[in-house]
C-alpha cells in the first residue's frame, strides 16, 4: 500500500511540469514524424555576413524570447494578485516609444545613446506599470479591469510619446540587438531570455520572493497577520513584469528595425497569460513556476512555427492553435488528472493484489 | 435577504452609473448642443450598438456568476461571416432563407456556448483560457470561411436591414419644415427587448437567482443545494446564444461580413459590464447598470467624436482615462461603505455581509 502512496507522491511533485513538458515532447515527436529535417542546425551567413547558426529550432527559441520575458513577470503578477496584466502589449509600445525617443539621436544610435534609451524605457516602463500596480495593490480593483485603462489607451500614448511618427531604424546596435553580435553565431534575444531567468532565479535564491509572493497570492490576510506587506509584494510583482516588458519591447524594436505603435508586441497579453496557464500555473494566484510559464512560451511559438511549415495560412493559425490549447488544457484539467490518477491506483492496486495472490499460492 | 440594507452594493453601482451617464448627457446638451438636443442622437447611440448592448448582457451574466467569456467578439465574427456566406449562397431567396440564417447564428452561438461551458463547469479548467481558445477558434474559423470581405446580396434581407421603425412624435423639424421622424432599427429594439428579459430572468427566475448565488460564494451555493456546475454551464450557454443573437443584429446594422468585424469588443463589452458595477469576482451586478455602461462608453465617443480633439489617438486616450475615473470612483466608494461597515460591525445586529 505504502508503494501506492509514495507513487502517487512523486506523480504529484512532477505535475505542474508534467503537462507542459508532455505536450512539448509531443510536439517535437509530431515534427520528427514529419520532417526528420525540421530539427536541423546548421552554419549559414546573414545578411550582414556574419556566421550564424540557422535553423527552426533556433528561429523558434528565439523569436519566442520576448514571450518568455513577459510569460516570467505575467507569472509573478499572477501568482501574487490573482489575476492577470492585459496591458503588457500596450505597456511595451510605450516602453518601445521611450527606448526609440532615447536611442535614437540626431547622429543615428549611438551606444550612449542606446544604453541612455535603455534606462529611461526601463524606468519609463516602470512608472507606467506602477500606475497598474497602484490600481490593483492600494485600490483593490481587480488587475484585469484595471489594466484595462492601459490596454485601451497605452497604444495611442506610444504613438504619442514619439510625436506621432513611426520611425525607422537603421544602426549596428539594432542589429546587434535584434539579431545577432558579430562573432557570435547565437541570436542574441536568446541571452536576452537567459539573462533574465538568471537574475529572476537569483532574487529567489537570495531572497524570500518566492514565498512572500505565494503566500500573498494564496491566502493576503493570513500574509498580512505573518507580518508581509502584501502592498509592496503586488507592487514589486508589477515592477519587475515592467522590467520585462522593457527588455521584450526593446528586443521587439530591434528585430523589426522600426517602432510601430499599433504592431509593437501586439497581442502578446493573450499569448503571455496562455504560457502562464500551459505552464500548469494556477491563473487564480498562489503557487507558481517560472520555468513552467517558459516552457508554455516555447510550445506556443514551436505550434506557430509547425503550423507555418505545415503551410497553415498566417490568418488560419488561430483556430488550429485554438484547438492544441483545448487539448493541452483538458489533459491538464484537475477532473481528467483525478480520473487519470485513479485509474493508475487502481491499476497498481489491482496488480500489488495480483502478487500478493501469488505469494500465497 | 437584503433587505437589512438601504441599497445593496449592486443597487448603489447602477446607480452610480445611470447618474453618470444622464449627467454627462445634460452636459453634453448645454454645451454641445446641436445633435445632442434630437432624440435622434440617443437613437442612433442605441442603434449602432444594439450588438454590444446585447453581448454586454451576456457577460454580465456570465461575470455575475463568477466567471468570464472574451471569445463574445470571436463569435459574432463568426456568425456575421457564416451568415453573410450563407444568405449569398442559398438558393432561397424569401423571408426563409432569412429565417435559416437566423437559426445558423444562434446555432453557432449555442455550439460555442455549450461547449465551452462544459469545458468550465464540468472539467473545472479556468474560464479565461478556455474562452480565449474559444476566441481564437472563432477568429480563426472566420478567417477560413473568407479571408475576404463579403457583402451581402440577398435582397430580402437588405429590404429587412432597410426597414427603421419610425416615430414621428420624436421627430425634428427640418429646415425646410418637413417633419422627419426618429428612427429606430429592429436590432435596437431587439437589445432593449434583452436587457429587459435578461433583467427579469436574473430577478425573477430560478436560474438567475442562482448565478448569483454561484457568483456570491460557490461553497454556499453548494450547500444551499443548488446544482453548481449546471448554473455555471447554462450561463455560458445563454451567453453563447446571446453573442450569436448580437452576430445577427451586426448584420442587420452592416450587411457585410469582415475578419477583423466586432474587434475588441469584448473588451468594450467587459469595460461597459464594470462601468454598470458588475464586480469581476462575481454575485453583484446588474443588467440595467451594464446598459447605462455601454450607453456612457457610446456617449463618451460620441462627445469626443464631435470635439475638437477628434483624432482616434486622442480619443483613446480620453475614453481610457475616463474609464479610470470610473474605476477609481467605483472602489473609493466600495470601500468607504466597507469602512462604515466595518465600524458598524461592532454593534452584532449588523454583521458584515
Amino acid at each position: 500500500m505504502s508503494a501506492v502512496k509514495k507513487a502517487a507522491k512523486k506523480s504529484g511533485g512532477l505535475g505542474q511540469l508534467m503537462i507542459p513538458l508532455v505536450a512539448l515532447g509531443i510536439l517535437v515527436l509530431f515534427n520528427l514524424i514529419r520532417d526528420p529535417s525540421f530539427f536541423s542546425i546548421e552554419m549559414a551567413t546573414n545578411n550582414s555576413g556574419n556566421q550564424v547558426l540557422s535553423g527552426n529550432l533556433i528561429s523558434i527559441i528565439d523569436s519566442a524570447s520576448s514571450l518568455a520575458i513577459i510569460a516570467m513577470g505575467m507569472t509573478l503578477v499572477t501568482a501574487a494578485c490573482g489575476g492577470q496584466d492585459i496591458s503588457v502589449g500596450a505597456v511595451g509600445a510605450i516602453a518601445g516609444a521611450f527606448f526609440v525617443k532615447i536611442a535614437n539621436t540626431d547622429n543615428g544610435i549611438t551606444g550612449g545613446s542606446a544604453i541612455l534609451g535603455f534606462i529611461v524605457c526601463v524606468l519609463g516602463t516602470i512608472a507606467f506599470m506602477m500606475f497598474n500596480g497602484t490600481l490593483v495593490a492600494v485600490f483593490k480593483i481587480q488587475p484585469m479591469i484595471a489594466t484595462l485603462i492601459l490596454f485601451s489607451c497605452g497604444r495611442s500614448i506610444a504613438y504619442w510619446i514619439n510625436g506621432s511618427a513611426t520611425p525607422q531604424l537603421t544602426s549596428p546596435i539594432i542589429d546587434a540587438l535584434g539579431k545577432t553580435i558579430p562573432g557570435i553565431p547565437i541570436p542574441t534575444p536568446i541571452f536576452a531570455v537567459i539573462i533574465m531567468a538568471i537574475l529572476l532565479a537569483l532574487v529567489f535564491k537570495f531572497t524570500n520572493l518566492r514565498l512572500y509572493t505565494q503566500s500573498v497570492g494564496i491566502n493576503q490576510g493570513a500574509a498580512r497577520l505573518n507580518g508581509i506587506n502584501p502592498t509592496a509584494i503586488k507592487l514589486l510583482s508589477f515592477v519587475i513584469l515592467g522590467v520585462c516588458v522593457a527588455v521584450a519591447a526593446v528586443i521587439g524594436v530591434s528585430r523589426l528595425h522600426q517602432l510601430n505603435h499599433k504592431t509593437l508586441l501586439v497581442d502578446i497579453e493573450m499569448d503571455a497569460i496562455l504560457a502562464v496557464a500551459i505552464g500548469g500555473n494556477n491563473l487564480g494566484g498562489g503557487k507558481f513556476r517560472l520555468l513552467g510559464s517558459v516552457l508554455g512560451a516555447y510550445i506556443i511559438q514551436m505550434l506557430t512555427t509547425t503550423l507555418y511549415s505545415m503551410s497553415v495560412p498566417p490568418v488560419n493559425v488561430k483556430a488550429y492553435k485554438a484547438i492544441v490549447i483545448i487539448i493541452i488544457v483538458v489533459a491538464g484539467s484537475p477532473v481528467i488528472k483525478n480520473k487519470i490518477s485513479t485509474l493508475i491506483t487502481r491499476i497498481k492496486a489491482g496488480r500489488l493484489q495480483a502478487s500478493a495472490a501469488k505469494g500465497v499460492e | 435577504m437584503k433587505r437589512r440594507e438601504p441599497l445593496t452594493n449592486t443597487q448603489l453601482l447602477t446607480t452610480i452609473a445611470t447618474c453618470i451617464f444622464f449627467v454627462m448627457y445634460f452636459a453634453a446638451m448645454i454645451f454641445m448642443g446641436g445633435g445632442f438636443l434630437k432624440v435622434q442622437q440617443v437613437f442612433d447611440l442605441l442603434n449602432d450598438n444594439a450588438y454590444l448592448i446585447i453581448i454586454a448582457c451576456a457577460l454580465t451574466i456570465v461575470m455575475i456568476g463568477g466567471g468570464i467569456n472574451i471569445s463574445v467578439g470571436g463569435v459574432i465574427s463568426l456568425t456575421v461571416m457564416a451568415c453573410a456566406l450563407f444568405l449569398n449562397g442559398t438558393g432561397m431567396q424569401s423571408a426563409g432563407g432569412i429565417l435559416v440564417a437566423f437559426l445558423l447564428a444562434l446555432g453557432i452561438g449555442l455550439a460555442f456556448g455549450a461547449g465551452m461551458g462544459f469545458l468550465i463547469s464540468y472539467l473545472d479548467i479556468q474560464p479565461f483560457i478556455v474562452t480565449l481558445a474559444g476566441m481564437f477558434l472563432s477568429r480563426g474559423l472566420t478567417t477560413i470561411l473568407s479571408v475576404n470581405p463579403v457583402k451581402v446580396t440577398h435582397e430580402p434581407f437588405l429590404a429587412l436591414v432597410k426597414t427603421k421603425i419610425q416615430i414621428p412624435f420624436l421627430g425634428y423639424v427640418a429646415q425646410n419644415g418637413n417633419l422627419i421622424p426618429a428612427k429606430l432599427e429592429i436590432g435596437a429594439v431587439v437589445a432593449l427587448v434583452i436587457v429587459i428579459l435578461s433583467f427579469l430572468m436574473l430577478r425573477y427566475v430560478k436560474l438567475g437567482r442562482n448565478i448569483y448565488a454561484l457568483g456570491g460564494n460557490q461553497q454556499s451555493a453548494l450547500m444551499l443545494g443548488i446544482n453548481v456546475r449546471r448554473t455555471r454551464f447554462l450561463s455560458y450557454v445563454i451567453s453563447g446564444v446571446l453573442s450569436g443573437l448580437a452576430g445577427f443584429i451586426f448584420l442587420m446594422h452592416k450587411p457585410a461580413g469582415n475578419a477583423s468585424v466586432a474587434m475588441r469588443s469584448e473588451m468594450d463589452a467587459i469595460a461597459a459590464s464594470i462601468i454598470g458595477g458588475t464586480l469581476l469576482t462575481g454575485g453583484v451586478g446588474n443588467v440595467i447598470g451594464t446598459f447605462f455602461g455601454v450607453m456612457i462608453l457610446a456617449t463618451i465617443q460620441k462627445i469626443i467624436g464631435l470635439s475638437p480633439l477628434n483624432e482616434s489617438w486622442w480619443q483613446d486616450m480620453a475614453s481610457g482615462a475616463l474609464l479610470g475615473v470610473f474605476i477609481l470612483l467605483q472602489s473609493v466608494v466600495l470601500s468607504g461603505r466597507e469602512k462604515t461597515r466595518a465600524k458598524k460591525a461592532s454593534t452584532p445586529a449588523l454583521q458584515k455581509g
